[in-house]
Order: C-alpha cells, then structure tokens, then sequence
C-alpha cells in the first residue's frame, strides 16, 4: 500500500473510533453500544498480546491468566491501598510482564502442541489462585472498585474524575479506544522494525536463527512479556469498568478466545487480532437471536471459516485478487503461518 | 600459515548407552578446507552439533584461537565465529531470499533492541550496510536474480546456496558446513564445489560433512574419518584414499565410494 493510501486509511480509521462512533450512538440513542465496543477494544488488546507469541511461533492460550492477574493487581492496589486507577494500570502490566518472565523461562523452551497444553492450564492455575489467596477475597471476587479518578498535572485537569462525568461510559470508551489504537501502533511498529524480522526468524526456525547468533531464549522472554503485559492491561480497565473481579472474570474459554481472534483475523496481519475480535464479539451476539442453536451455529461458521480462510479473513481481499490476477510474482504469495508448515517444525524435535 | 584455528580434543557425546562420538581429537587450521566423513550413524552430525554447541560435549573440549567454545550457548559460539548451516535446506521460508540473507547480519549488529524497534541512527545505518552486503553476497553466490523470490519457491540447488549466503551473512572465521552437496546432480555438485572453494578465498575456514565421496576427495585439503563414534583415520585425502581401516568400514561399498 503506498504511503499516501496508509495514511488516509489510518485517518479515517481514527475519525470513525473517534468522531463517528459517538456521534452515531447520540444519533441513535444506543448507549449499550458504547459499553460492547469497549469491550472488543480491551479484547483487542489482550489479543494482540497474543499474536506477538504467535509472531514467535508459540501457540498461547493462556492469555486469561494475565488478564485476571492485571485485573487483581490494579483491583487491590486500588481498593487496598488506594492507589490511583492510572498509576495501577501500568503496574498491573509491568506486574503481568514480570510473572511472564518467570511463567516464561521455564515453558517457553517448549514448543508447537507442547507449549499450548501448559499456557492452557495458566489460566486456571491463576483462577484457583485468586480463590485461595487471602488478599483476593476468594470467590465473593472484588467488589465496588471505585471509578478511575482524575489526572492532574500543575492544577490543570487532563483527566476528570469518572464518577463527576455523566457518562463515564463515553469515558471508558475513550480511554479503551485509545489504548487500543496506541497498541496497535506500537505493534505495526514492532512487525515493521528488524525486531519484528528477528520475531520472524524465530518463528520460522529457532535453530537457524540460533546460529546466526539470535539470542534465541532472551528474545521469546521478551516477547512472552510483552504479550503478557498487554494482557495485563486490558484486564486491569476490565475491571475498573465493571467495577468488580472474580476468580471466574477469565476463564479458559476466554483465554481460546483470545487465541481464536488471533486466528480469524488472520496471523499475518498486524491488525488480525482486531478485526478478529470484532467480528467474533459481533457475530456471536447477532447469532444470540438463534437461541439454543448459537453456538452449533457459531462453531460451525468457525469452522468453515478456518478451512476456507486459514490465513484468516484479512486474507479476503488478497485472495480475490489473486484470482482476478494470477499472473502475479509468486514472490508475493501469501503463506500460512501454520498450516502449510512441515509437521516436525512445530513439534519438539529429538 | 598452519595455525590451529579450531582444536577438537577428546570429544565424547553418550545418548543413554550409545556412544555417539567417541573420544575424538583434531585440529582445524587456519583457511584449510577439512571433510568428516564415515558411514551412516558414524556420529559425523552429532560432532557437528557438539561443536557448534548445540549439544553439550559429555566429555572433552572443543576450543577456538585457545578459548574453550563448548559448553556455551550456541549464539554465543556463533557470535565468536564458528557457524554451523544445516543438513536439511533450512531457510527462513517465509521470508524473500534477500530478507534472509539481511537478516542473517544479525551477528554484526551492534544496536540494541530497543534500538531496532525505534530505529535508532545506528540501527538505520546498519540496515543500510546489510542491505548493500546481502546483495553483494547474492551476486558472489548467484542468487541475485532471485532475491525477491520467497524463499519457500526456491528450488532446491539454490535453497543450498542461500543456505551458504546465510552462513557467510555471519562473517564466519569457520563454516560448518553440513551435507552441501546431498541430493544435487554431478553438474550441480561441480558448481556447489566451485562454490565452497571461492568461500574459502574468501578467507574462511570450512569444515564440512559429506556422502559424495568424489566431490570431498576433489575439494578437501584433509580428511578425518569417523566410524561407529571414533575417529579411524585423518590425512590428506591421497592418504585416505590408501588407508587400509577406512577400506574396511565402507566395505562393501568402498570401491566406487571412495574412488578406488
């Protein structure tokens, strides 16, 4: 896409998050739409976390672990020791970053099937720690979190305080809808830097990028914790906006939802994970009207979707255009991150 | 002229009960080209392996200019010059040949991380040699035709060469070269061999394993023989040619394979 294409894509991209969203749901009077698109944003960015350990060629299904850890972390600094909202929302990602690391040093030397079982019980290792912990309160979870208050810099107020706003909804909205657009600025930054070809490198085969002198272990580390960190983050205003957290405010399935937006939205593309997230939340509340058979539906078109589509539906517009040119440079074509690959590249190898 | 660059002592790898190499001690010189060869299952990948440390030796040393390598993490060793290529054609796939090869440059890099992701001056600057360095080696190896081409749509003479460009991406003291000429024809091998002599012009030691036994006894300056672990013979490949053990162990088939 040439330059100009970019950045008129981007503009209008943050005109309708911006502009066009509020003034469509004023116009219409649904309010209740301000609080779904917060939470496919926060979905978003927690899935994002997760196409990065795709993008060093982990298959991460534990990403709810890191959500409910941010969700507490900020829930109990903010409750406990009162701490402010913002200052927590940073600390529950750094916290997240830094239990990811540990998780980390030990799993992420597993690979493809193996790697996936482990983060899969993550998730409920971290659930059935929230229930016994003291300082978590158990299953009663934590309730009536205060809303976040406001940031002040020489007197001047940057933020208001979200209990005075008449609608601290827009608000949330707000704050989620740029989070999300910051994080996946910085990870279209990430794929597009060496750092991304390095990700790359590791993806397609460890053992070569080892040779070549890629600190192959310190490089997955850092990743791993990126993509925890995100997780973190969006679990902590998670919790914030529902004002409460419990053992079960992310649970496995969550954590395959969050791997299956990677997947639907397509794992070659940076902006996957969001389209992913959009169109699997949208599309399992429009199936809601199809009562008892919503998830035989939903699991079906999935399915479909995943064998018509492996590269995921970004891969749409590419594919239709490769049939109306096929005379294309193969240089071009488009490979499956997983699904074309030789079965022993993903399985630990003897 | 015939300083040890790379000595190999008392070199031990047990997997459970089998001993895979056993006691083996050479020494690599400076710019020699050295083939290990040996029968099916002699250990010649599982040396590879320990010297690239990859696999941690269960005795015995590998040293490089005097520094003991094995032992460290393969990056490491990497890092210090000795880079292994692999057996099978491993490529990145999914990256155009040149991306590969830029890639490749890793080791020469000396910006940060961080400095990747913000694209500091220096890592920009860097980006720019490995760019003009790539192309150079494509054009030394050929490959400049193809540089756009996704490496998966390579086939499979060229997906050898790049394996080389990768290599030499590294700026290696030595190559570790595994297998360069398996499954290529004779006009392909004559070429592959070109090829790796015009490395080692290049200033670059090579030691490579090998089944083809015409091009190994054409290309290397010596030869050391591995049999069921243990090294049974090392020499110039005119003594190989002669020794009575190496006849032995390809007995049966060592008439036409070893060129007598």
């Amino acid at each position: 896409m040439p330059l100009a294409a970019k950045i008129a894509a981007t503009l209008i991209f943050l005109a309708v998050v911006f502009a066009g969203v509020p003034w469509l749901i004023a116009i219409s009077g649904q309010w209740d739409l301000y609080y779904t698109l917060t939470s496919v944003a926060l979905l978003s960015i927690a899935s994002a976390g997760v196409w990065i350990t795709f993008y060093i060629g982990r298959i991460n299904i534990g990403q709810g672990a890191y959500a409910l850890i941010g969700g507490y972390v900020s829930a109990i600094l903010v409750s406990s020791y009162g701490v402010s909202f913002w200052l927590t929302l940073p600390i529950a990602g750094l916290f997240c970053a830094v239990v990811s690391v540990l998780i980390g040093l030990p799993i992420l030397r597993l690979r493809g099937v193996y790697f996936a079982m482990v983060t899969l019980i993550l998730t409920e290792v971290v659930r059935l720690t929230t229930l016994a912990l003291p300082v978590t309160n158990g299953a009663r979870g934590m309730v009536n979190l205060p809303l976040p208050g406001s940031i002040q810099l020489f007197g001047l107020t940057l933020v208001p305080d979200f209990a005075t706003l008449a609608n601290p909804r827009r608000a949330f909205y707000f704050l989620s809808a740029g989070l999300m657009v910051i994080c996946f600025a910085g990870l279209y930054r990430l794929v597009h830097s060496r750092f991304g070809r390095l990700c790359q490198s590791l993806q397609q085969n460890e053992e070569l990028a080892a040779s070549i002198g890629v600190n192959v272990a310190f490089l997955r580390i850092i990743a791993y914790g990126l993509s925890s960190l995100l997780g973190g983050i969006g679990g902590a205003i998670f919790a914030t906006i529902s004002q409460s957290i419990y053992p079960s405010s992310f649970t496995v399935t969550d954590s395959v939802n969050f791997m299956l937006n990677c997947f639907l939205g397509g794992l070659g593309y940076v902006f996957g994970p969001l389209v992913g997230t959009f169109v699997l939340y949208f599309g399992w509340d429009f199936l809601f009207r199809t009562g008892e058979y919503q998830l035989l539906i939903f699991s079906t078109v999935l399915i479909a979707l995943m064998l018509v589509l492996p590269n995921g539906l970004l891969s749409l517009p590419l594919l239709r255009r490769a049939r109306h040119a096929p005379t294309q440079p193969s240089g071009k074509r488009l490979i499956p991150l997983e699904a074309e690959r030789p079965a022993s590249a993903s399985v630990e190898r003897g | 002229m015939t300083a040890e660059l790379l000595v190999i002592e008392g070199l031990t790898r047990r997997f459970g009960g089998l001993i895979a190499v056993d006691d083996v001690s050479f020494a690599v010189n400076e710019n020699e080209i050295l083939s290990v060869i040996g029968p099916n299952g002699a250990g010649k990948s599982t040396l590879f392996k320990l010297i690239a440390s990859f696999l941690r030796p269960t005795r015995g040393e590998v040293r490089f200019r005097g520094e003991r390598i094995s032992g460290l993490a393969p990056h490491f060793v990497a890092r210090k010059g000795v880079v292994r290529t692999f057996q099978e054609t491993t490529i990145f796939r999914g990256m155009s040949v040149r991306d590969n090869v830029i890639v490749a440059h890793h080791l020469r890099s000396r910006a940060s991380l961080a400095g990747f992701y913000f694209g500091s001056a220096r890592a920009r600057q860097e980006e720019e040699e490995f760019g003009r360095s790539a192309d150079e080696i494509l054009a030394f190896l050929g490959l400049t035709p193809l540089a756009g081409e996704l490496a998966s749509n390579l086939p499979h003479g060229h997906l050898r060469a790049l394996g080389i460009a990768i290599g030499l991406a590294t700026d290696p003291k030595v190559l570790l070269l595994d297998e360069p000429f398996a499954g290529m024809n004779h006009e392909e091998t004559g070429r592959a061999v070109e090829l790796v002599s015009a490395v080692r012009r290049r200033g670059v030691t090579i030691l490579l394993v090998e089944h083809d036994m015409p091009a190994v006894m054409k290309i290397s300056d010596r030869i050391v023989v591995l049999n069921f672990g243990e090294k049974i013979a090392e020499g110039t490949p005119g003594q190989i040619q002669k020794d009575a053990r190496v006849i032995e162990a390809y007995l049966g088939s060592e008439d036409d394979s070893i060129g007598i």
